[in-house]
């Protein structure tokens, strides 16, 4: 069983593997810095399908379906499949995998949900209630925009803080066996909230929760930023980047955007020549981010150590237009080409 | 960290929007939209229209202008740049009603297309006709006195 390291932390005991993994993206993402690693890259937007909703499930089914392929499994071999998105009662997740046949665990962090899902499904494989789990999430620019702002066409200005939410999708397939990356720790964050209101400024939002988290984990695990090679935050973009090491600043942790510490927010796309102001947001971004670049990373061993905290901000249309503040949570997964329990 | 500190680093990490390109911007494309405005007027009195019904045509006009360019994606590529000076006009009403009519098409015509092209407008047309209401008592009462 997983074991509970200090207030807040989950140290698997199991090597819990990611033995597979695959990232579905656009044509934003086609443009962007990360294109060559993506698996599939669809140039149209709608998959194919008449709504933007239909084409946001396919493209999770796809995912989905990709990182069986690569892993030589079939939907048979899968036991619970952990999955969220950013739409109303999770429809991306629902239409998508309903063909599927798998066990489904519906979840909703927002745009923390691809650490969600795996620490989920971690625990799940840990405790041995399941042998093989999926975890998948999703988000599409298009969809997000009419569910949560305007519609595409309405000639709207977006300020320099607001984010843009990334059409893809991210899916990993994990089991107990000797074959790294491991998730090795997990920990599900609280929800915080600094009183920020402004739907457009999110990195903002989020910030506090990313910081809590963090700080819980360096001090259960008696760690530092200098034990890992890298650490990722979800979606925070420009400015909830700059307010994250600020915040940790505060507590004598040291994160260095030149040098140990990035967000997949500004991985995604190129900040200067994408017109995407702060950076990428959305279920989708930090989920592709993982599994395009830093899952091939470490079996790549460029990376040995990483710290994944993807970041959601968990309010609603209504609680904006009824003017409440934006509360928010993070959550981390810890994971390493090695293993030693 | 209290919250009124946390909002302060806010506000201090935060790009404020680029105030010295955005309002000559809206300026010149504002002032555009106006000048063809003017211009059709002219065209539509040289025509023979009095000018009553060639407001009326410039309008029109216009509102078919911004819809037709709402439609083909463009509109917004412009508004981008044009800020209030695309949603100030006229044109900014007929793209405001335009872009959610096609947008929620996908939901059908009666709940989607019919219910929702006023999600934006709405709130324009309600207040509009409240204001008209309070500017046309402001005038009988002055006549009256």
């Amino acid at each position: 069983m997983a074991v509970k390291q200090g207030k807040h932390s989950l140290i698997m005991q199991k090597p819990i593997s990611v033995v597979s993994y695959a990232a579905v993206g656009s044509k934003k993402e086609s443009e962007g810095p990360l294109a060559n690693n993506f698996d599939i890259l669809n140039a149209d937007s709608t998959f194919g399908e008449d709504s933007w909703e239909k084409a946001e499930s396919t493209m999770q089914k796809i995912a989905v379906k990709k990182a069986l392929e690569k892993g030589s499994y079939t939907e048979k071999d899968i036991d619970y499949i952990c999955a969220g998105d950013l739409l109303n009662q999770c429809i991306s997740s629902t239409y998508g995998l309903r063909d599927l046949g798998i066990q489904f665990i519906g979840l909703y962090g927002a745009c923390s949900t691809m650490a969600e899902s795996i620490g989920v499904a971690s625990i799940f494989i840990e405790s041995s209630a399941a042998k093989r789990c999926a975890a998948v999430t999703s988000s599409h620019f298009c969809s997000a925009e009419r569910q949560f702002r305007f519609p595409l066409e309405y000639g709207g200005q977006r300020p320099p803080t607001a984010q843009w939410t990334a059409t893809a999708s991210g899916s990993v397939i994990l089991e107990e066996k000797n074959e790294p990356p491991y998730i090795r720790a997990v920990t599900f964050g609280t929800i915080e909230d600094l009183g920020i209101k402004d739907a457009n400024n999110m990195g903002a939002a989020m910030a506090p929760a990313a910081a809590m988290t963090l700080k819980r984990f360096f001090k259960d695990t008696k760690t530092t930023p200098d034990n890992y090679d890298m650490i990722f935050t979800g979606d925070l973009g420009k400015v909830g980047a700059q307010l994250l090491c600020e915040l940790l600043q505060r507590d004598n942790i040291k994160l260095s955007q030149d040098k140990n510490y990035t967000d997949c927010g500004l991985m995604l796309y190129d900040l200067n020549t994408q017109d995407v102001h702060a950076g990428a947001s959305g279920c989708g971004c930090s989920a592709s981010v993982l599994c395009s670049t830093i899952l091939p990373q470490m079996k790549e061993k460029k990376l040995n150590d990483v710290l994944f905290i993807a970041t959601g901000a968990l309010m609603s249309t209504t609680s904006a237009q009824q003017g409440e503040s934006i509360p928010s949570v993070a959550h981390l997964i810890y994971i390493s080409n090695s293993f030693n329990s | 960290m209290d919250k009124q500190e946390y909002s302060k680093l806010t506000d201090k990490v935060s790009q404020n929007s680029k105030s010295y390109l955005n309002i000559p911007k809206a300026f010149v494309i504002g002032g555009l939209i106006c000048t063809l405005g003017q211009l059709l007027l002219n065209l539509y009195m040289y025509w023979g229209a009095d000018k009553e019904l060639a407001s009326t045509l410039v309008s029109v006009t216009l509102v078919f202008l911004s819809a037709l360019f709402t439609g083909l994606d463009l509109y917004d590529n412009i508004a981008k740049h044009g800020g209030a000076g695309t949603l100030v006009p006229i044109t900014g009403f007929a793209n405001a009603v335009a872009a959610p009519a096609i947008e929620f098409k996908t939901e059908g015509f009666i709940l989607g297309v019919g219910a929702k092209m006023f999600t934006i407008a709405g709130s324009v047309i309600v207040y509009g006709t409240l204001a008209s209401v309070v500017y046309g008592l402001i005038i009988v009462i002055f006549k009256l006195y």
